[in-house]
């Protein structure tokens, strides 16, 4: 074992600036803690919210009515949008690890290249799913 | 003679393949629901209700419900142990984390059956 190695300070704990403003991910790695974000996000809060509003939709013609009017708010479209690009990402992410389990887009270059694909195609179906609703 | 496997007991591969079979049947999901959606335009109560009443819809809707918490509990599970030091509390959070995905399917049979 070479001395430099075994002084080195093990382990390292990086601090928050470190993990905000001096660790550049490559674009896999976006798409990877993205991925993670956005799973997160689904389960919790918008799963419950979902539910919610089908919910009340389902429930009676005013049910529906209100939820219409509610999703007209800004607020609730800011949560919409910021929804659909959880899911797009998360489905678009989902389906490149898919793809890697079977040893597609597997080397340096192409799994830098999928990894732009998702990002562009979910911000795109974001774009494209919001223009449909507004 | 001692025939043990050392490597564990290979539950991982089963959460791994779960999360994947689970994730396929989500995609499907929401490519019918998508399509469903885009064809009926403008989207009333009535088309609306008309499309949850229909038992296939029920069923599918149900199916990834199912999908959905099994596929999350894994996922949710993987970002306690990595983040989540102690002991006592990622365990607290996971039981949390069951029983809010316990009540989500629990409500979306409310929803589909009522």
């Amino acid at each position: 074992m070479s001395s430099a190695a075994a002084k080195k300070a093990r382990p390292k704990y990086l601090s928050l600036r470190a993990l905000l403003l001096e660790i550049r991910l490559p674009l896999p790695g976006w798409v990877s803690i993205l991925h993670r974000i956005s799973g997160a996000l689904l389960v919790f809060p918008f799963a419950a919210w979902l539910l919610y509003l089908l919910d009340a939709s389902l429930a009676s013609q005013a049910g529906f009515d209100h939820i219409r009017h509610y999703l007209d708010l800004p607020i609730a479209k800011l949560g919409l949008l910021v929804f659909i690009w959880a899911y797009c990402h998360h489905l678009c992410a989902g389906i490149r690890f898919l793809l890697l389990d079977i040893n597609r887009g597997i080397e340096l270059q192409s799994a830098r290249r999928g990894a732009l694909i998702v990002l562009v195609v979910s911000l795109a179906l974001t774009a494209w799913i919001g223009v449909l609703i507004w | 003679m001692v025939n043990r496997v050392i490597t564990g007991a290979h539950y991982g591969t089963r959460d791994w393949l779960a999360q994947r079979i689970t994730a396929v049947i989500m995609v499907v999901y929401t490519l019918i629901v998508f399509v469903c959606m885009l064809g009926a335009k403008p989207i009333t109560y009535g088309v609306w209700r008309d499309l949850f009443s229909q038992g296939w819809m029920r069923v599918a809707t149900l199916l990834f419900a199912v999908s959905l918490a099994w596929h999350a509990w894994v996922g949710v599970r993987d970002i306690l142990m990595d983040y989540i030091k102690p002991d006592g509390l990622r365990l607290a959070l996971q039981v949390f984390t069951l029983l809010l995905l316990a009540t989500y399917v629990a409500w979306t049979i409310q929803v589909l059956w009522r």
